[in-house]
C-alpha cells in the first residue's frame, strides 16, 4: 500500500493527555471484520467517541471542534496491546499523519512507520509543554521535520530532536515501503532459504 | 577460537538475518508463518494489487479462530461479515496453495495453541502471525512475536521482514511456587512488577528453577503474556521436557531428522557470562494468586491483598483513578468477596488441557454458582476431545457448566460471546483493557484456579480455601 510522502508536517494537534492508550480503544474488536482497508477512520476511538446510541460523547476530544489536525499528541505508552495494523489505519484514515507521545508500544510504532505514519516519541518534559501550549491556545501549531529530525512549537519556538533510524526516515521521506525493498533481493532470499533448517 | 558468549536469543537471531542494513532493520527471515481470518485478508490483497506471489506456501499456516462462534461450529455462520471473511481465509489460502485448518475442521483451534500442539512450532525457529500473542510459541526456544498486516504480507511474498534487533532482558524465578500457584500467576506477578510497558523495546529471555520445573503449557502461559509488559517475545531455553512434548507430534521431525534436529535444540541455550542489557530477580515464594483490579494487565496484585492507593499504582494519578472508576473499585479495597458475573476459562493463554485439568479440580463435587454466566471454551479440537477423554466434561456438566467449542471467544469478543457493560467477568485470558470484552465490560485477569474458585462461588475467593 502506498502512502504519502512525508517531509514537513505543520499542523495543530488534537491533544489526548492519557497514559496506556490501548489498540482495543483506538479501534475495537468487533470492526476488525472487514476484508478491505476502508471506512476504519469512522471507528476510531469508537467507545470513548460514541454513545451505545451512536450520539457523540460531548466530552471526548474528538468531538470538540475547538481542536483538530494532522497530530495526535498522546500520553506515554501508546498503541499498546494488539498487533492489529487496524489501529494505525484508523489513525491514517481519520487524517492524522503524525503522533506524538514520550513512549510508544514497539509493534504500534512498526505498523505506523509500515503506512505513512510517523510516530515521534519525545521527552515527558517537551510533551508536557506540548499539551500546555495546546491548553493556552487551541490553535497552536506543531511543525515535525523528518529531513531535520526536529519537532517544534512554533509559538515558543522550543524544539526538540527525534530518532528514526536512516533507513525509515528515507522510506518515509519518499513514500517507499519495506515490500518494495524486499521483491528487489528475493534472490538473495531464496539462496538463505536453500540452507534454512526448517 | 574462543567465541563471544551469546544468549539463546542472539543465536537464533543471528542466524535468520539475511542482510543487515546500515542505520536500518535487519531483513529477517522467517520460518513459520500463521495467518487467520481478521489479519490476512488486506494482505492477501496487497499482492493481487502489486501482481506478486507467495513465495513459501509451504512454510505458512492457516486457521479459523478469531471470529468464529462457540457453538454450532457445524451450522452457517451467522453475522454476514464473520462468515465473509472466513469465506475470504479460505479462498486465499485455495489459491496459494497453503495449508488451512478452518472451522470444522479436526485440526482447529486457536493459533498459537494449534501451532505447537501438532508440532509445527519447534525450537529454533522464527515464528511470526498477526496476533501479538504469537509470543506464546517462545515457550520452545523459538523466537515468535506478533506483526501487522503490512508485515503478514511481506511474509507472504518474501518469507522476510524488517526487524530492528531488541534488547535483551532476562527474568529469574527461583525458588518453589506453593500450593495453588501456576503460571499465570507467575506471569500475572511479574507484570504487575515490572509495569504494562516494562518490557517494551526488549525481548525476555525467562530463566531460573521456576521455569525449568514447569509443563510445557505453563511455559506458554509464560510466554503469550510477555507481549502485556511490552515486550516483542520471551523465550525459555529448550530442555527435556520440551522435547518430550515435541516428540511424536504430526509434524515434528521423525527418525534421523528427528535425531539431527535434536542435536541443533541442544545447543540452544544461553552461554555462561552472556550479556543482557537488563536483568531481573525474582522469588518464588512472594508470588500469591494474582488478580488484576484495573484496565493494564500491570494491575495486578495478590489475591489477599488490597487494591494499591493512587500514589502507589504506578503512572499518572488521573490515569490510575479513570481505570478504578471504569472498575468500579476504589483505592485499598479488598478484592476478596467482589461479586462476579461472568467467568470466562479459555484463550491461548489458557486454553490448553493443563487449564482445564486445573479448574476441574476446584468445580468437581461443587456446582455452579446461580447468578453466573461460565464460558467454557477449548483452545482447540484437540483439547476438546483431551477434556472428554479424561472425564473433566463430566465434572464439568455434574457442576452445571457447558462445555464450548474452540475458538478465541471472550478474549477479544469479537463473536457473540461478549460481557456486557458494566458487568463483572474473572477471565483468564490476557487483557483487561477497556471494553476488551464487550463495550463497557469489567475484567478481572486470572489463573484457572481463580477463575473456577470465583465460578463456584459468585464471588473472588482465594482458590487455596477450596483446594483439599
Ligand atoms: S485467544 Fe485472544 S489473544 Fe489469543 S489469539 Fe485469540 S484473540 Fe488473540
Amino acid at each position: 500500500m502506498a502512502y504519502d510522502k512525508f517531509t514537513v508536517l505543520k499542523s495543530t494537534a488534537v491533544p489526548m493527555p492519557i497514559e496506556n492508550v490501548d489498540t482495543d480503544q483506538i479501534i475495537p474488536a468487533r470492526f476488525l471484520k472487514a476484508t478491505e482497508r476502508k471506512g476504519f477512520g469512522d471507528n476510531l476511538f469508537r467507545d470513548w467517541r460514541f454513545n451505545n446510541d451512536d450520539t457523540p460523547k460531548q466530552d471526548f476530544v474528538l468531538n470538540n471542534p475547538i481542536y483538530s489536525g494532522k497530530i495526535l499528541v498522546a500520553g506515554k505508552n501508546f498503541g499498546s496491546g494488539s498487533s492489529r495494523e487496524h489501529a494505525a489505519w484508523a489513525i491514517y484514515d481519520y487524517g492524522f499523519r503524525c503522533v506524538v507521545s514520550s513512549f510508544f508500544a514497539d509493534i504500534f510504532k512498526n505498523n505506523s512507520l509500515n503506512i505513512g505514519i510517523l510516530p515521534v516519541t519525545v521527552t515527558p518534559a517537551f510533551l508536557d509543554k506540548i499539551f500546555t501550549a495546546i491548553e493556552a491556545d487551541p490553535k497552536a501549531e506543531l511543525t515535525v521535520d523528518l529531513d531535520k529530525q526536529s519537532i517544534t512549537i512554533d509559538a515558543t519556538g522550543e524544539s526538540e530532536s527525534f530518532d528514526i533510524n536512516s533507513y525509515k526516515k528515507h522510506n518515509l521521506m519518499n513514500g517507499f515501503d519495506d515490500i518494495d525493498y524486499l521483491q528487489a533481493m528475493k534472490e538473495e532470499i531464496a539462496a538463505f532459504a536453500e540452507k534454512s533448517l526448517y | 577460537m574462543s567465541q563471544v558468549p551469546a544468549t539463546l536469543f542472539d543465536k537464533v537471531w543471528d542466524s535468520h538475518v539475511v542482510r543487515k542494513i546500515e542505520d536500518g532493520p535487519d531483513v529477517f527471515f522467517i520460518d513459520r508463518h500463521f495467518i487467520h481470518e481478521v489479519t490476512s485478508p488486506v494482505a492477501f490483497l496487497g499482492l493481487e494489487n502489486r501482481g506478486v506471489k507467495v513465495m513459501f506456501p509451504g512454510k505458512t499456516f492457516a486457521t479459523a479462530d478469531h471470529n468464529t462462534p462457540t457453538i454450532n461450529q457445524h451450522l452457517p455462520v451467522q453475522d454476514p461479515l464473520s462468515a465473509n471473511q472466513l469465506k475470504a481465509l479460505e479462498t486465499n489460502t485455495a489459491k496459494y496453495g497453503i495449508s488451512h485448518w478452518g472451522l470444522g475442521n479436526p485440526k482447529n483451534g486457536i493459533v498459537h495453541v494449534v501451532g505447537p500442539e501438532n508440532g509445527i512450532t519447534l525450537p529454533g525457529m522464527t515464528i511470526v502471525c498477526g496476533d501479538s500473542h504469537t509470543s506464546t510459541h517462545g515457550a520452545f526456544g523459538a523466537i515468535a512475536f506478533g506483526i501487522g498486516t503490512s508485515e503478514v504480507e511481506m511474509v507472504l511474498s518474501s518469507q522476510c521482514i524488517m526487524q530492528p534487533k531488541p534488547k535483551k532482558m532476562r527474568i529469574n524465578v527461583n525458588g518453589r511456587l506453593g500450593k495453588g500457584i501456576t503460571p499465570k500467576d507467575v506471569t500475572l506477578y511479574i507484570i504487575s512488577q515490572l509495569t504494562a510497558a516494562g518490557a517494551t523495546g526488549y525481548f525476555v529471555e525467562y530463566a531460573g528453577e521456576v521455569f525449568e520445573n514447569m509443563s510445557m503449557e505453563g511455559r506458554m502461559t509464560v510466554c503469550n503474556m510477555s507481549i502485556e509488559m511490552g515486550a516483542r517475545g520471551g523465550i525459555i531455553a529448550p530442555d527435556e521436557t520440551t522435547f518430550a512434548y515435541i516428540k511424536g507430534r504430526e509434524k515434528a521431525p521423525q527418525g534421523a531428522a528427528w535425531d539431527k534436529a535434536l542435536a541443533y535444540w541442544k545447543t540452544l541455550k544461553t552461554d555462561e557470562g552472556a550479556a543482557f542489557d537488563k536483568e531481573y530477580h525474582f522469588n518464588a515464594a512472594d508470588i500469591e494468586p494474582m488478580i488484576t483490579y484495573g484496565t493494564n494487565p500491570g494491575m495486578g496484585m495478590g489475591i489477599t491483598g488490597h487494591i494499591p492507593a493512587a500514589e502507589n499504582g504506578g503512572g499518572s494519578k488521573a490515569s490510575y483513578e479513570k481505570s478504578l472508576e471504569y472498575m468500579g473499585f476504589a483505592e485499598e479495597e479488598s478484592m476478596i468477596g467482589k461479586k462476579v458475573d461472568y467467568v470466562f476459562i479459555g484463550s491461548c493463554t489458557n486454553g490448553r488441557i493443563e487449564d482445564f485439568r486445573a479448574f476441574a479440580q476446584i468445580v468437581k463435587g461443587r456446582k455452579k454458582a446461580e447468578h453466573v454466566t461460565a464460558w467454557i471454551v477449548p483452545g482447540s479440537h484437540i483439547v476438546e476431545q483431551q477434556i472428554k477423554d479424561e472425564g473433566i466434561l463430566d465434572i464439568l456438566t455434574e457442576a452445571g457448566f457447558q462445555l464450548r467449542q474452540p475458538g478465541c471467544s471472550a478474549c477479544l469478543a469479537m463473536n457473540d460471546d461478549k460481557v456486557p457493560a458494566g458487568k463483572y467477568a474473572v477471565s483468564t485470558s490476557n487483557r483487561n483493557f477497556e471494553g476488551r470484552q464487550g463495550p463497557g465490560s469489567r475484567t478481572m485477569l486470572a489463573s484457572p484456579l481463580v477463575a473456577a474458585a470465583a465460578a463456584v462461588t459468585g464471588v473472588v475467593t482465594d482458590p487455596r480455601t477450596l483446594m483439599a
